[in-house]
């Protein structure tokens, strides 16, 4: 037992992670392709044409993952930054900047493809509704976080100030997530619900839980990607990056 | 508990001795509300029905335009250092310097709302509970902001970031205070909006001050 914790630990140096990371990513890569490929074909050629929606239905198979990897990556993000503060370790301060372009991109994603979505369906780009406009406030909270880091220039500040700043955000999370509850507006209740059967065809969840598999690996390998370019330059005095880097 | 008096004092003291910087905000608002009915036209059933929300947001910035004053003074002249080192504890000294920011960017605002709201055609009752709603949600404002402006403290382009960090967070306390007075005139009862602000409040009164210390201590480390 106390071997694990000692190994467990060993990876909260920038120099024994780096390695790690490049590690597993190509492992994440062939499962996000693997999992993109299987949730894209059940979701254009298998799933059945909605009977209310038709074909413009299939946006969701992007737009619910994109959602939530974008609420989850901030929760991921509050996590390693709470860490970061609390045993300040310092690669937890790096891992959460490194999420953060991810989430940004998920919610941009997801307000997106909830447009495209919303014209057909609602007849209007945008409605200001309670679940949109929290996704909205959530993509603010993701570039303000960046801006502050971005603003900061000693990164051991810019991982303590945009910890604070993350984990005061995550008080905007549950405030999304029950947006629906609270203000009863024209958003549909989120369609997958533990306490009851699904409300949609089979096939229609597998694409899409396939497809949020698919984001998952995709958000976990391009957010180690970016965190062993984040090590290298943060380490750059260091005699192992010199080695690694050659 | 002295300590924390002795905060409030200085700073209402300090700003007395500079009155045009806390006007400055005060007439902020007033001008930015009084720009709305040049800009929109002056039906006044369309005024009446958007004077919360011009009003709400007005507030909202006229206290971003104080958050940076709030601790700035203080790190450059090294008060902030001394207060951080000083044997009472820092979120006290901080608290109170959120109390005396509110006294004197908040309060004012609360004042001088039914007057604004005058000008949109809003009858008594409905005045009551926009000045109710902004006495809960001014110092909302005010702790939130408190955090953001430690955090920017000696930060590039601090006022401008201030505000990408504050306002996000700002808007659940926007929504609830324009729709207590929405719900008032529209014959729901504002209870449920005023109660919803005062959680709100309460648990930022006990959150804020945590916060805006462990920032501080972030920034002058």
């Amino acid at each position: 037992m106390r071997q694990s914790i000692i190994q467990w630990f060993r990876f909260a140096s920038p120099q024994s992670f780096y390695p790690l990371a490049g590690r597993m990513i190509p492992w994440f890569w062939a499962a996000a392709i693997i999992f993109g490929i299987g949730g894209l074909w059940i979701s254009f050629f298998v799933a059945p044409t909605d009977a209310q929606q038709g074909e413009g239905y299939r946006i969701i198979f992007v737009h619910v993952p994109a959602s939530w990897m974008s609420m989850f990556i901030y929760l991921v993000m509050a996590f390693w930054a709470g860490l970061g503060l609390a045993l300040n370790t310092r690669v937890s301060g790096m891992m959460a900047q490194a999420l953060a372009p991810t989430g940004a991109l998920m919610a941009a994603l997801s307000l997106w493809t909830g447009a495209l979505w919303g014209k057909p369906m609602w007849g209007a780009w945008w409605v200001w509704d309670a679940r949109l406009t929290s996704e909205l406030i959530l993509f603010f909270l993701y570039l303000g976080f960046m801006a502050l880091q971005a603003a900061i220039d000693d990164p051991r500040r810019a991982d303590k100030a945009g910890a604070i700043l993350a984990l005061v955000g995550v008080v905007n999370i549950p405030i999304i997530y029950f947006s629906v509850k609270w203000w009863n507006t024209l958003h549909q209740g989120s369609t997958i619900n533990l306490n009851k059967a699904p409300s949609m065809a089979q096939t229609m969840l597998w694409g899409m839980l396939l497809m949020a598999l698919a984001f998952w690996m995709y958000s976990i390998a391009v957010a180690l990607m970016r965190v062993r370019a984040i090590i290298l330059e943060r380490e750059r005095h260091t005699e192992w990056v010199k080695h690694a880097v050659e | 508990m002295n300590a924390f008096l002795a905060t409030v004092r200085r700073d209402l003291l300090l700003a007395l001795r500079r009155k045009s910087e806390v006007l400055t905000a005060v007439f902020f608002f007033v001008i930015v509300t009084s720009l709305f009915p040049l800009g929109i036209g002056p039906e006044p059933v369309l005024l009446k029905k958007i004077a919360p929300g011009i009003l709400w947001v007005a507030a909202l910035l006229a206290t971003l335009l104080g958050l940076p004053r709030l601790f700035s003074a203080d790190h450059v002249d090294g008060t902030l250092e001394q207060m951080a080192l000083s044997p009472s504890p820092l979120g006290l000294l901080v608290a109170g310097k959120i109390l005396a920011h509110w006294l004197l960017c908040g309060l004012p605002l609360v004042l001088l709302a039914p007057v604004l709201g005058l000008q949109f055609d809003l009858d008594a009752s409905t005045l009551g509970i926009l000045t109710l709603a902004l006495l809960l949600g001014t110092p909302l404002l005010s702790l939130i902001g408190a955090i953001g402006a430690a955090l920017t403290l000696g930060v590039r382009g601090g006022g401008v970031l201030l505000a990408l960090l504050v306002l996000p967070l700002y808007i659940p306390a926007l929504i609830f205070g324009a729709g207590a007075v929405e719900a008032h005139s529209a014959g729901l009862g504002a209870g449920g909006h005023l109660s919803l602000l005062a959680a709100m409040l309460a648990l930022a009164g006990f959150f804020a001050p945590w916060a805006t210390t462990a920032a501080l201590r972030v920034a002058l480390e």
